[in-house]
């Protein structure tokens, strides 16, 4: 079965960026609310057609499905396709772009090379999540670099430029190592097919016996090397203690949507690496490494937490807490059983919602003050009572209240690695209880009390475009945190697959040293 | 006999002697009001010459005794020669026009170092290779020094003389040893006398010293001392002409000499070349960095992408040549394209060379800027542009080849080249407001050769126009 589909969503956000590139003329108020519908009638398009993939998908079928070929350049192939694991969050992406192209709304400033950026941004993450050619994949998640490096550096804050430079660069650096790696696979494997193939990466068992680099034993051998060379890249993307360090910058810099993109969308590309690279393909490597990303996961939870309580940049605190939560998900990952790749999963897609939400909240008092100081703000609820109960909602579901998704994901991934690591469970544990006191404390500060500031005498409450805007999200984080078995039922088959084929390979690998120490 | 030999090297005849006709007809007529059409009528015979060498001639075809070879790898070279230089003249016409620059002698010089590059690709002798290479330095020295009244740009043919002679001494010498040792100079003879493993102290010595000299030529470090200061000093066209034809003319001779003649002795030069490769990238990612003018940056920055090619070379597998000529094809038109823009940098008709004057570049001129920004990615390798398809090359050669350290310093330091090709990004796109602006108009054929050059960065990945299976045929007449 071979459709289009696919192809159909990832490339006409790009269309409509050729056709703003090239037709568009002028930058006055018509060519402005052109650019602005064309790219919002065209996210909403490609949301529509998406959800077409959706329905049609069969969860059961652990697989690739819509899968869609043709001949490439050097052997490699154009490929797509979507399985459990990669489709929510295509549909996270194809859901997330409307909104953010709506709350652009108010940007005045270069409209029409804004509305290309994120357009093609969008191919290129939606791409990230569909390729099945190594070469491809690599070819979309290094070309999202480009726009998002354009958007924290054209419209970005003040200190936007060393945002961007540091975002680009530190980034690039971590995934050209992967790049060596993918090269090595292709020349081990013969193949940059990455699943579904008759020959495919996924099928292929990359060396683990051990040998001695310049003197150093490496346990696992090969996998192990490849696995550190692309947790180099993932491990920046995601990102994870201690190379966090330049997504609070980024997202203090970048403008709102950009933000919002930047958490809700390009963060689970690590995450998504991991469970489409790392674990299936090397999974002596990873069993090598996981007690070391269990305990990274384990201090970025607890240090970022505390970093969050001491933040004065609303922007800032919020970004400190998505590395806190990228860590539960790092740790359900490498968990490696049915629970913690459910939960890791959950909670990108719920960590998608929430901080898009929080990140759009504090967009919305920023437009009005242009500030985002919390010391500025200060008892909101009194002339923003819609903004107040939205940001309390917001608030409560990063937290991880039960009846949220937020608490599904924590809940699935704590319970995961209390199996595999008691320790680091505790010691993530009590980052929820961090993550309560710096989200709780910088509500109160912001939206509780009495309003005395004389600038907030005059703001006024969520318009209606913006209410619109968050709607969609509310619903979705309610939605998921009483009936989970929407996202669960949907990745269930693909992460039991992924998770005995894992098994069964570490298992094997045990077995053969074993079998070859008996022989000594 | 004589007559099937001639028919061999009947292009390199015929641009010899439209060259003298040239000069003949401008020294008796109206000397430089005939630049101009000299120019065109250059740049329409290479065009034209381009054609006839890709569309004919299968196979091999060998003329007087060896000491020359027209086969796939020479015709991949000589259209990729030829149509660089063709296009760098027709975009150099009217800023020489403007400069008063456009003396009769520039297409000449240029059609004649043509021939030297044609010659030097299709060297099956190292008395071939020397002759060819001393053409086309000679040609170009002088071409470096155009701007007669200009101090900087006689200092920098001075300076490439000077040292072109060095590096033309080093590789007579590393080719007398050659001859001693192997009793030859033909390649074909030298293959039989350098086996891997056997080859005597004489001859390692020899091949260092060819390495040496050509090393030279493509400005691989430690022997890119001249670069800077060439590309800096002589007129901006003549600096696009020396980025690209003689780049892919003295890489495909590298190529030539090393596969041709020590064909058998990979293992002894593959790891100079290798060393070559990793100075080079390291160097001018590195030295690049603090540049603040654009000309003397795209020296450095072709000195690094100089370093991935050699990587490619370094490979020592047909593969390896493979991603080489790819890596040149591609990096021959990204530079097309970037010293279109170059010469496009003007401020009240004099040209400009700061890269801060490209402050908010892209509020004014948003086109250019956007095809600049296409080419600076692909300059650095970021896909998906077709730049990084060259890098992707030349890193699968090398660790197919077992040298996965030089793959893996590679991509280190692309990292750190490309930290200032987005600088200028950020000029372009960053900056602040300000007051003085570069020239709107500059002609209808730069901003030409800019965007399409710039769209076959991003349209080359579709298929890269057969330049692929082309260059897959060249290397498999060079490596068997």
């Amino acid at each position: 079965m071979d459709t289009h589909l696919l192809s159909i969503i990832t490339f006409l956000p790009a269309l409509a960026a050729v056709i703003l590139a090239v037709f568009l003329r002028g930058d006055d108020a018509d060519a402005q609310r052109n650019a602005k519908w064309l790219a919002l009638i065209t996210t909403t398009a490609t949301f529509v057609i998406s959800l077409f993939v959706l329905f049609e998908f069969d969860p059961q079928n652990p697989g690739f499905q819509f899968v869609t070929e043709a001949e490439w350049l050097l052997g490699l192939k154009y490929r797509l396709g979507v399985d459990g694991i990669s489709i929510l969050f295509v549909m996270l992406t194809t859901f997330m772009m409307p909104l953010v192209i709506a709350a652009s709304w108010n940007v005045d400033k270069r409209v029409k090379e804004y509305m290309i950026a994120f357009l093609l941004l969008e191919t290129l993450m939606l791409g990230v999540f569909m390729a099945l050619d190594l070469i491809l994949f690599y070819l979309f998640f290094e070309a999202g670099l480009i726009p998002m490096f354009l958007i924290i550096g054209i419209w970005g804050g003040a200190n936007r430029i060393y945002a961007s430079f540091k975002f680009f660069l530190y980034t690039f650096f971590g995934s050209v190592l992967m790049l060596v790696a993918m090269v090595a696979m292709f020349a081990d494997a013969g193949t940059t097919c990455i699943g579904g193939c008759d020959v495919s990466l996924l099928n292929h068992q990359f060396g683990s016996e051990s040998f001695s680099l310049l003197g150093i034993q490496i346990v696992g051998g090969m996998q192990t090397l490849m696995f550190l060379a692309f947790f180099a890249s993932f491990a920046v993307k995601m990102p994870m203690w201690p190379v966090h360090t330049w997504l609070p910058d980024a997202h203090v810099q970048a403008p709102t949507a950009g933000s919002v993109v930047l958490a809700a969308i390009l963060l689970k590309m690590g995450g998504y690496g991991f469970l489409r690279f790392s674990l299936p393909m090397f999974p002596v490597g990873s069993d090598v490494m996981a007690p070391m990303v269990l305990w990274m996961s384990a201090i970025a939870i607890v240090y970022t937490s505390l970093v969050a309580l001491v933040q004065e940049d609303m922007k800032k605190l919020i970004a400190y807490s998505s590395v806190a939560h990228m860590g539960f998900v790092t740790m359900g990952i490498f968990a490696a059983n049915q629970q913690g790749i459910d939960g890791a999963i959950f909670q990108m897609i719920s960590h998608g919602f929430i901080s898009g939400a929080l990140f759009l909240a504090v967009g919305v008092i920023y437009d009005r003050m242009h500030t985002r100081e919390i010391d500025a703000y200060g008892g909101l609820v009194n002339r923003m009572p819609v903004y107040a109960l939205i940001f309390l909602f917001f608030t409560m579901a990063n937290v991880g209240l039960p009846g949220t998704s937020g608490f599904v994901g924590e809940f699935l991934t704590l319970v995961a690695v209390f199996q595999v690591n008691t320790w680091v469970a505790a010691v993530a544990a009590t980052g929820v209880i961090f993550s309560a006191a710096y989200a709780l404390w910088l509500y109160r500060r912001v939206v509780m009390g009495e309003l005395i500031k004389e600038s907030l005498k005059g703001i006024k409450d969520m318009s209606a475009r913006e209410k619109w805007i968050v709607a969609p999200l509310v619903v979705m984080t309610l939605l998921l945190g009483v009936y989970p078995a929407l996202v669960l039922d949907m990745i269930g088959p693909s992460v039991t697959a992924l998770v005995e084929n894992y098994a069964s390979a570490v298992e094997a690998a045990d077995t053969a040293i074993q079998s070859a120490a008996a022989s000594h | 006999m004589i007559t099937a030999d001639l028919n061999v090297i009947l292009p390199e005849i015929l641009l010899s002697a439209f060259a003298l006709a040239g000069l003949l007809v401008a020294v008796y007529t109206t000397k430089d009001k005939v630049g101009g059409m000299l120019v065109w009528a250059t740049a329409l015979v290479f065009v034209l010459l381009a054609t006839w060498i890709g569309s004919t001639g299968e196979g091999t075809q060998i003329a007087f005794n060896g000491m020359f070879v027209q086969d796939g790898f020479a015709r991949f070279a000589k259209v990729t020669i030829l149509l660089s230089a063709a296009a760098v003249l027709v975009m150099s016409e009217s800023y020489m026009r403007t400069r008063g620059l456009l003396r009769f002698e520039y297409p000449i010089l240029v059609a004649l170092s043509a021939v030297g590059m044609m010659m030097m690709v299709s060297a099956g002798d190292l008395m071939a290779l020397y002759m060819g290479l001393e053409l086309q330095s000679l040609a170009l020295y002088v071409v470096a020094s155009l701007r007669r009244d200009s101090v900087r740009s006689t200092e920098a043919g001075l300076k490439y003389f000077v040292l072109g002679a060095l590096s033309s001494g080093l590789l007579l010498y590393g080719a007398s040893l050659v001859y001693g040792y192997a009793g030859t100079t033909l390649f074909s003879g030298i293959i039989t006398t350098a086996q891997a493993g056997e080859t005597s102290i004489g001859m390692l010595l020899g091949i260092v010293f060819l390495i040496s000299g050509l090393a030279f030529k493509v400005s691989a470090v430690p022997f890119h001392m001249w670069t800077p200061d060439v590309y800096e000093g002589s007129p901006t066209p003549v600096t696009a002409f020396f980025a690209t034809a003689p780049k892919v003319a003295a890489m495909a001779l590298f190529a030539r000499v090393m596969h041709d003649a020590f064909g058998n002795a990979v293992s002894d030069w593959s790891q100079i070349v290798a060393l070559l490769s990793l100075l080079s990238m390291f160097l001018g990612a590195v030295a690049a960095i603090g540049q603040t003018n654009i000309k003397r940056l795209m020296a450095f920055s072709s000195i690094a992408h100089m370093g991935y090619a050699l990587m490619g070379l370094a490979a020592g597998t047909a593969f390896g040549v493979q991603a080489m000529l790819v890596y040149m094809a591609i990096y021959v038109t990204m530079n097309v394209g970037t010293f279109a823009f170059i010469l496009m940098m003007q401020k009240d008709g004099a040209p400009v060379t700061d890269i801060s004057a490209l402050n908010m570049y892209a509020k004014s001129h948003p086109g250019r800027a956007m095809s600049m920004l296409v080419l600076l990615f692909s300059l650095a390798g970021v896909p998906p542009m077709l730049g990084f398809f060259g890098k992707f090359y030349v890193l699968r050669a090398a660790y197919d080849a077992g040298l996965a350290w030089l793959a893996i310093a590679g991509v280190i330091a692309s990292v750190i080249g490309a930290y200032y090709y987005i600088r200028i990004v950020f000029y372009m796109y960053f900056g602040e407001e300000q007051s003085e602006q570069l020239d709107q108009s500059s002609g209808r054929i730069l901003p030409v050769f800019l965007t399409v050059s710039a769209l076959i960065m991003v349209l080359g990945i579709i298929n890269m126009f057969g330049v692929e299976a082309a260059a897959l045929e060249a290397a498999g007449a060079l490596v068997n």
